[in-house]
């Protein structure tokens, strides 16, 4: 007690640093409107409630329904694949494009304010242009794609690395161009081709990048909510429902509140654990300046 | 140690507007000789990002009744603006001006929580400042659609649903940490001398924050405000599970209402679209630079 007082005292004499209440305001809302609602939905998925009256106790039934339900495991399965396919396809083309854009070209200049044009478009207006541009009767392929259920499946991974490959590429562009030119130089002076350059120097430099924009891409596939939502409804059949859809489905189509929070709970643990571990990779919890070597 | 004569993304766009030369120079190192590959590949996806922006630009112009008979990807042989009168006419305004609320509010509700926040972090490193800062690390994880369910609860018992606060308070949650985070990284890089030499000078906190920590985080700054603002633009979710009426209704749900209203007036819907864009667009050409650095800024680090 008295050691905390003193150290305090000392490092507030020091350099005027500001007190920890300072933060308290932005901890207790995103406490109240983030944090409160996980550990509510974490109790409410061992309730059975309808959205009306109070919700009543059932212990494990959720959770037992949950392990049992074939749509959860499909669902589940469903969303790592819609993940693992949207990170290799925006991964390859952003890293490439941005790699690239970061380059001497002439043209790039231009070419780049033109892949900006699809994040001017929010989520829901680029999955309804994609609703019309896909329909079977007014659409640019005349084929039933979203009937179908692998061509449902690529047309969301499609939809989805139409609208973000350009903010990956950004990011990446701007990663690129933060690489010292000297070791171009290096290698140019003993004899590295192009090729030989991008693999042994870009690609570890971009390092941090790349890890970065998986964290973005992982946790943003929950995101294509809208764009199951909108393009497909889940379909055909079950084939795209992915688990923030089925979550959507339970509790806002079936008043089913009690399951959508056990589905939402595992979302939650499923996403954190998958953070935890990639921003152990990436050392950003760190306290260091991020211009310190990586 | 060559970093710290490095510029960060956020910052170089700023350097590019007072100092555009520093392009050139590198061009002589990069690489001598044209790559035909990557200049195909980038001619390819500019056909895949250009063609449906095109499509949807031509068939919102065309006549409804000759929509669903010609081929989307020829040219509209005689232009016409009626599907735009058309949304126009069905309370555009409205929702443009509902979104516009949503996305200052979320805006001013970030900077005034997240900034204190970030100057904590970084100024006061004891055990509660560095929880803080570990909450929002795992706040970054949190997907919005997992509580839903027990938000809507907490917004019913708030009496606010079916209100623009109900989509105001837990956007700008959900924005925070990676606020938070950029403004971290932002504030981390400013140089402990510079906050020793205002302490010396007999500053306070405060003034120190305003003074010094402020101005030199401009860049991690705007980035912030530009990805809080898209965020609320863009949202979707809270919109459609937290309000219900025409009153609060923004333009994400606008539009996705749009399909069940002009149902197989595709034209309509695709004019709907394109009007949606347009702000962002507008302000797109004129802040481009911004906008550009500050979306590399969210992740490039």
């Amino acid at each position: 007690m008295s050691t905390a007082a003193t150290r305090r005292r000392t490092s507030d004499t020091r350099v005027g640093r500001p007190h920890v209440v300072w933060a308290l305001p932005g901890v207790l809302f995103f406490a109240f409107f983030a944090v409160v609602p996980m550990a509510l939905a974490f109790y409410l998925s061992f309730t059975t409630w309808d959205g009306l009256g109070d919700p009543r106790p059932v212990g494990l039934a959720n959770w037992h329904r949950l392990l049992d339900d074939p749509r959860m495991t499909q669902s589940l399965w469903l969303t790592v694949l819609l993940t693992a396919a949207s990170w290799a396809f925006q991964t390859v083309v952003a890293l490439l494009l941005g790699v690239w854009a970061a380059g001497p070209q002439r043209n790039r200049a231009v070419l780049s304010a033109i892949f900006f044009v699809p994040l001017l478009l929010s989520s829901t207006a680029v999955a309804l242009l994609f609703y019309a541009l896909l329909d079977p009767n007014f659409g640019i392929v005349q084929k039933d794609i979203l009937g179908s259920s692998s061509g449902a499946f690529l047309a969301i991974v499609f939809v989805g690395g139409w609208q973000f490959i350009p903010f990956h590429t950004l990011i990446y562009q701007g990663g690129a161009r933060q690489i010292p030119q000297v070791l171009y130089q290096a290698a140019a002076i003993d004899g590295a081709g192009r090729y030989r350059q991008f693999f042994s120097i870009t690609l570890p430099q971009l390092r941090n990048t790349v890890i970065t924009s998986t964290v973005l891409i992982v946790v943003g596939s929950l995101t294509y909510f809208e764009t199951v939502l909108i393009l497909t409804k889940g379909g055909p059949g079950t084939d795209t429902a992915i688990l923030p859809y089925l979550m959507y489905e339970a509790g806002f189509k079936s008043y089913d509140f009690g399951y959508a929070s056990a589905i939402a709970s595992f979302l939650v643990l499923a996403a954190t654990g998958l953070s935890l571990l990639l921003v152990r990779l990436s050392g950003f919890g760190a306290m260091r300046s991020t211009r310190e070597g990586m | 140690m060559t970093y710290d004569t490095l510029p960060r993304p956020a910052k170089t766009t700023k350097n590019h507007a007072t100092a555009p030369p520093p392009p050139k120079r590198r061009r002589r190192h990069w690489t001598k000789r044209a790559n035909p590959l990557a200049g195909l590949g980038s001619v390819l996806w500019l056909a895949i990002v250009i063609i449906p922006v095109y499509a949807m630009l031509s068939a919102s112009l065309t006549p409804q009744d000759r929509a669903l008979t010609g081929n989307p990807l020829s040219p509209p042989t005689d232009p016409t603006p009626d599907n735009y009168n058309t949304v126009l006419n069905s309370g555009f305004g409205h929702l443009l001006s509902n979104t516009a609320i949503v996305a200052v509010a979320v805006v001013a509700i970030v900077l005034v929580l997240s900034i204190p926040l970030a100057y904590v972090t970084v100024r006061t490193r004891d055990r509660w400042s560095n929880a803080a800062f570990q909450l929002f690390l795992l706040g970054v994880a949190i997907p919005a659609q997992a509580v839903v369910v027990p938000l809507y609860l907490l917004i019913a018992q708030l009496d606010l649903y079916d209100t623009l606060l109900a989509v105001i308070l837990p956007t700008a949650a959900f924005t925070m940490p990676v606020s938070v985070l950029v403004l971290v990284g932002t504030l981390r890089d400013v140089s402990e001398d510079l906050y020793e030499a205002m302490a010396l000078d007999g500053a306070s906190p405060l003034r120190t924050l305003f003074q010094l920590t402020i101005p030199l985080a401009k860049g991690g700054i705007s980035t912030v405000v530009i990805y809080a603002a898209l965020q609320a633009w863009n949202g979707f979710l809270f919109p459609l599970i937290f309000t219900q009426s025409d009153g609060p209704r923004v333009l994400t749900l606008g539009l996705f209402n749009y399909v069940s209203q002009f149902g197989v007036n595709i034209p309509a819907l695709l004019a709907s679209v394109v009007l949606s864009g347009i702000p962002i667009f507008a302000v797109y050409l004129v802040a481009r630079r911004a906008l550009v650095g500050g979306l590399m800024g969210v992740g490039g680090k």
